[in-house]
């Protein structure tokens, strides 16, 4: 089927996920009865705890729980059922359109080869227990969702950011978060090196990737015509030869009248 | 005694060579610079290449030291990230003068492709460069040719203590 036909007019301008390419895949959701293994394993949660909703989708059991449940959802899955590995856990921003996360645990049973997942809903600034106790692998994972997205984990014996630095403003994988930094983030490096005052000599990032004036002389080199760092541009031309004229002392000057081209390579 | 008389003008000349002192010492200077063993990302592997033995950086004079105390040139080889350009200068600011800077490759340049929070739109803006060199990642060939192009720029400059003043402090 063609996508419909929509005005691309000035759609550079615009940001690419609310005009042309926004047309959410939906994955076909199966029936849990449909696979027995699967039919059993949610029969068993069912006994212990309240499910929101469960489906089938690509052949993988997706389970919504309640979150203040989770640790013990796992721990019976890990105990009882067999899903043995925890081998993904991070958060999905809902914020905008419900003021929520949608966490989810990605979970593989290596004896029964499946693979199920468990999510669940928490508001912004709610506390999610950690399942460290549980599995290993959520060390990482969710000091890695605090960091990304702010999510607060109770429990967690060394919660602090991963991959940003400690004193990072904010957290980055939010939809709000501008994709080249807030205020603090584009002045990061200066603020911590030279101190805020360095801002007005330093001057504001360029984030234009596509732009060229070659009577800029701050920046590169106009090919052929250098001149030194920040000097008037000129139309003359310069020769770019590694050796001065007359030679250096010792260091042997390349000929390259003398040189050969190889025939094939040795 | 007359037999050991050397004519210094008709024979083969004095055995003296005139030059000046700036000269000398950046001749020496200019062929053995020491670069920092200093990688951030895959144009180290680059960087690595040159160094070893089919590009052979050791015929310049260039042997990497693992010390920023013993280096007196720093390869910026790879993504600036924000979080580690605090680090970059440390490493700077820890080598001796005189010292010189490549910046190796589009990311440590202008940040490259990486224009997002996380990078240092160019490495310029933490310390000063002296030679940029393009490239994603720029082949040995080029890393060469950048390093000879720094040991032509390092002649032309004074051995004086009292150098000029950089951009960036």
């Amino acid at each position: 089927m063609m996508r419909s036909y929509s005005d691309k007019h000035n759609v550079q301008k615009k940001s690419y996920y609310n005009d042309r390419y926004f047309v959410a895949p939906q994955i076909p959701k199966e029936a849990v009865e449909s696979d027995d293994v699967f039919a059993n394993d949610l029969s068993v949660l069912k006994t212990k705890f309240e499910i929101q909703e469960a489906y089938i989708q690509k052949g993988q059991l997706v389970v919504y729980i309640d979150p203040k449940d989770n640790v013990s959802v796992l721990q019976t899955l890990r105990d009882e059922l067999s899903y043995n590995f925890l081998s993904e856990h991070s958060a999905i921003d809902w914020l905008a359109k419900s003021g929520e996360f949608e966490i989810f645990y990605q979970m593989l049973s290596t004896s029964k080869r499946k693979r199920m997942r468990v999510k669940c809903f928490i508001k912004e600034k709610e506390v999610l227990k950690s399942v460290i106790g549980v599995y290993k692998s959520a060390d990482w994972a969710e000091r890695e969702m605090y960091d990304m997205f702010g999510v607060i984990i109770s429990g967690h014996p060394y919660m602090k950011r991963i991959l940003m630095p400690d004193d990072w403003y904010d957290h980055p994988l939010r939809k709000t978060y501008p994709l080249q930094g807030d205020e603090v983030a584009q002045w990061y490096e200066i603020d911590k090196i030279f101190g805020k005052e360095y801002r007005d000599i330093i001057g504001p990032e360029e984030r234009d990737s596509a732009r060229v004036d070659v009577n800029d002389t701050y920046r590169f080199a106009h090919l052929n015509h250098e001149v030194p760092f920040g000097a008037e541009p000129s139309q003359e031309k310069t020769v770019t030869d590694y050796q001065e004229e007359g030679g250096v002392f010792i260091v042997k000057k390349l000929k390259k009248e003398d040189a050969i081209t190889l025939k094939e390579r040795y | 005694m007359a037999q050991h008389k050397i004519n210094y003008l008709q024979e083969a000349g004095l055995p003296v060579a005139l030059t000046t002192v700036d000269k000398l010492v950046q001749w020496g200077r200019s062929n053995s610079l020491w670069p920092l063993t200093y990688g951030l990302a895959c144009c180290a592997i680059e960087m690595m290449a040159t160094g070893a033995s089919r590009y052979d950086f050791d015929r310049f004079g260039t042997i990497f030291r693992a010390s920023p105390r013993q280096a007196d040139v720093i390869v910026i080889a790879g993504t600036l990230t924000k979080k580690h350009a605090p680090f970059m200068r440390r490493l700077y600011d820890q080598m001796p003068d005189p010292k010189w800077v490549i910046s190796m490759g589009s990311c440590a340049n202008t940040g490259g492709m990486f224009n997002t929070y996380a990078t240092v739109q160019g490495a310029d803006r933490i310390i000063p460069v002296d030679i940029y060199l393009p490239g994603c990642a720029p082949r040995p060939e080029t890393l060469q040719y950048a390093l000879m192009l720094l040991q032509k720029k390092i002649r032309t400059e004074k051995a004086s203590r009292r150098l000029e003043p950089k951009r960036l402090v």
